[in-house]
């Protein structure tokens, strides 16, 4: 058990927080909306090898791995970064894997998919992923999908990569006004211009991993998000009076604030166990995933609207940050689909068989002497 | 990181396992359950005989040699079959803080003879006007001579009907600000003016008042300074936060309800794991646990690596009870009207565990610190918000 991370992960957490911080200010995030997409920083993320930081090197990437990816995740989040690095890196990540199995089995090389994979690891590319299957000949929603050169995407049993000929980071097309302010858009399954990535149980099976690297990566952010808008409300309600007092001394503040506290720890150790049980190749690791995502994103939501409310009026207007996070909060997670139903999939996989892997079990609280 | 945890007692567990069998027999289990005493003489006396109490102890106080790590995976074991020892959990946590703050005579008095299993303590902190506000103490002990003598009541002093000692928190000095005169006493409960009464709870815990009427001690009975109880108090607390290992698995009522789900029959023939309202709030449970554990393996974590929990032990426990409240109130739920039967009723679901489990969940929010302590604890140290107490 180690708990803490590694030197080189500090020394990347400490690097990504400042240079998050810098480069994406609130007044730049608010620069960047309504798209919600900001090219100059794109340009430098890619630079910084984030999106493929978790590729093997012998494919161009990084050879770190999903802990690195989650920390730049959460510093993204803390920051609200308008740049699709999560939706990149895990594109990049199914390409390269496809690519590279591609490479290695039967000498079935795909030419043109070893060359979009190059050229995504390498930047050239942004590429996102669809988070629902294709109904008819439209991806609904893609998160990216306005700026995106390359979407996979799954219809029936085939996993297709979708070239957008007309839309990039520099050329964005068909975004959609939306609560987060994502460049989000519908993006048409054009069969000439796609590529069949795989078929079958295992096209299914990469699409499912992909979206639970999503969650988990999602995940990080929401709890990035979600412990920067927890130390907006501590500095607020420290510098606000009401009756003659700050209103940080009031109870109901204090402990509503304290249970967001305990929550984002909790948020933060589940998105941590997901991206290191992703690294590890765990069973367990898609369950933890999903856990991750679905308890950061009501804690995420949670803190905001909360921390909303004891700005009183003042958070209810455009001046105040706390509404760019409380938007995105809502909104990160949704464009997944309802929670509840989330959920309720979620307890068939952890009990929906006999043998299924319970969690192993925490102390019983209950069980103590008074 | 790695969150893969190494079960230290992995090696002794098997023993252990061993040793439960031989020497437990299972009706004490339904004895604790319907007596609400949870801690079983017999079983005593057979930890003290074995060696297994005094594992962890110097052999002049009457250490045994054997193995802590065997004597903890024999509590893990008697707690995963559902007996408790909440007597003796009491009783070393007063032990430790003996070791910590009590004088030579002190320590050879009380420890060999407790490691013996001939000495049980409970705690005496509470009282019918102060349970949160601990220190708000009435019960006074006044000197006379050599002796102390004790005045007032206690509440909720568990385990004491079958306790030697209660270990008993009182003014010594009502004249300063109310943490400053406060002193510990270890008082016999064979003492004359001594006097208990059964409380009985909603769980089916019994605990009970304890009364102390001109009880007269000697101050060798005193553990600590004189007016330096709260600090003694404090050495307890932190043997007490650091009880949670990683076998005392009281069982998961949630695992229990899952695995009911999976094919227990709606009218139609489906599955209640196909119900989609019980899949969601089950897949919600199943988050929930998770979070518990990892809080409670962040706690060994830091134990591990020589810190004391602090306010992250605070944060488990706040967690972890609240989700165990929500939890057996929404089993109950999802049992339907099945849910109201009792663990002696015909047909209860689990035995009746589920019922007697929504019953039980209440006090963990309760005692051992209440929610609204907890969060006052981390929104003063954790966020730095003003003390409001
Ligand atoms: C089964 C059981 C076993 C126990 N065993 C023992 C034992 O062995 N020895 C022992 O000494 N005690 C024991 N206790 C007592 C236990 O520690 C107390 O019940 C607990 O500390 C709460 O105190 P109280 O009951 O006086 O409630 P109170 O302190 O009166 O609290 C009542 C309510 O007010 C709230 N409240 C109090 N202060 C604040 C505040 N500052 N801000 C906001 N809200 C506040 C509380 O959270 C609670 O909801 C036991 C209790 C039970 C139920």
């Amino acid at each position: 058990m180690d708990l803490d991370f590694t030197d080189d992960q500090t020394a990347l957490r400490d690097t990504l927080r400042t240079f998050f911080g810098k480069e994406s200010s609130t007044a730049a995030v608010r620069a960047a909306e309504p798209l919600g997409f900001d090219a100059a920083l794109w340009r430098k993320v890619v630079d910084l090898g984030l999106a493929a930081i978790a590729v093997p090197e012998h494919l161009g990437g990084g050879g770190a791995g999903f802990v690195e990816l989650a920390i730049a995740a959460e510093c993204l989040g803390q920051s609200l970064a308008p740049v699709p690095l999560i939706e990149a890196a895990v594109a990049n990540d199914l390409l390269a894997s496809l690519s590279d199995a591609g490479s290695s089995s039967s000498g079935a090389r795909d030419a043109r998919l070893e060359s979009l994979t190059a050229r995504a690891v390498a930047g050239e590319l942004l590429a996102t992923l669809a988070l629902r299957p294709a109904t008819g000949d439209l991806a609904r929603l893609v998160p990216a999908g306005a700026v995106a050169d390359l979407v996979a995407v799954l219809r029936g049993d085939e996993l297709l990569l979708l070239r957008q000929p007309d839309r990039g980071p520099a050329t964005p097309g068909g975004a959609v006004h939306n609560l987060g302010a994502l460049p989000l858009a519908d993006c048409p399954v054009d069969t000439e211009h796609a590529l069949v990535l795989a078929r079958g149980p295992a096209a299914v099976r990469a699409y499912r991993r992909a979206l639970s690297r999503w969650e988990l990566l999602t995940g990080a952010a929401l709890f990035g998000l979600g412990s920067k808008a927890l130390g907006i409300g501590v500095d607020y309600v420290m510098q606000r009076k009401a009756f003659g007092v700050l209103i940080g001394t009031f109870q109901t503040i204090q402990h509503r604030l304290a249970d967001n506290a305990i929550a984002l720890d909790g948020a933060r150790l589940l998105a941590y166990e997901a991206a290191w049980a992703q690294d590890e190749n765990l069973p367990t690791a898609d369950t933890s995933a999903t856990m991750a995502f679905l308890f950061a994103a009501e804690t995420a939501f949670k803190t905001a609207s909360e921390v909303l409310h004891f700005h009183g009026g003042y958070g209810y207007t455009l001046e105040y940050d706390i509404q760019l996070y409380f938007r995105r909060a809502k909104a990160w997670s949704l464009v997944a689909g309802d929670s509840r139903a989330a959920y309720a999939r979620l307890a068939h996989h952890v009990f929906g068989t006999a043998q299924a892997q319970a969690p192993a079990p925490a102390p019983a609280p209950a069980e103590r002497a008074g | 990181m790695d969150f893969r945890e190494f079960d230290e007692l992995a090696s002794h567990r098997e023993a252990a396992c061993a040793w439960v069998e031989a020497h437990v027999r299972p009706e004490w289990v339904e004895e604790q359950r319907r007596s609400g005493t949870h801690q079983t003489a017999e079983l005593h006396t057979l930890l003290a005989r074995d060696g297994i109490l005094a594992a962890d102890w110097a052999p002049e106080y009457g250490g045994s040699g054997v193995d802590p790590g065997f004597a903890r995976a024999v509590f893990d074991e008697l707690g995963r079959r559902g007996l408790a020892c909440d007597g003796w959990s009491t009783t070393s946590m007063v032990l430790r803080t003996i070791e910590h703050v009590g004088t030579e005579e002190q320590k050879r008095e009380y420890l060999p003879a407790a490691l013996r299993g001939d000495r049980l303590i409970a705690l005496g902190y509470s009282e019918p006007d102060s349970g949160s506000d601990v220190a708000a103490a009435k019960t006074t002990a006044v000197r006379d001579g050599d002796e102390w003598v004790i005045n007032g009541q206690k509440m909720f002093t568990s385990t004491a009907q079958l306790c030697s000692h209660v270990f008993v928190l009182a003014r010594t000095d009502p004249n300063v600000p109310k943490h400053k005169g406060l002193s510990m006493f270890l008082v016999p409960t064979d003492s004359a003016g001594y006097d208990i009464q059964p409380i009985h709870t909603l769980g089916g815990q019994r605990t009970n008042a304890t009364f102390y009427a001109d009880v007269r001690v000697p101050d060798s009975a005193r553990l600590g300074g004189v007016d330096g109880g709260w600090g003694v108090m404090h050495v307890a607390l932190v043997h007490e936060r650091s009880a949670s290992s990683p076998g005392s698995d009281g069982g998961s009522l949630v695992r229990d309800l899952a695995a009911w789900a999976r094919t227990a029959r709606r009218p139609d023939g489906t599955t209640v794991l196909d119900d989609p309202l019980a899949a969601e709030r089950i897949g919600r449970m199943a988050v929930d646990e998770e979070v518990t554990r990892l809080l409670a393996l962040r706690n060994r974590w830091r134990a591990q690596k020589g810190d004391l929990p602090g306010v992250e032990g605070s944060m488990w426990k706040l967690f972890a009870t609240e989700a165990a409240q929500r939890h057996s109130s929404n089993i109950l739920d999802i049992l339907g009207p099945e849910g109201v039967l009792a663990p002696d009723a015909a047909g209860a679901p689990a035995g009746g565990r589920f019922e007697e489990g929504f019953r039980a969940a209440v006090v963990g929010t309760i005692y051992g610190g209440t929610s609204e302590i907890l969060r006052e604890i981390i929104a003063e140290r954790h966020l730095g918000l003003p003390r409001n107490r």
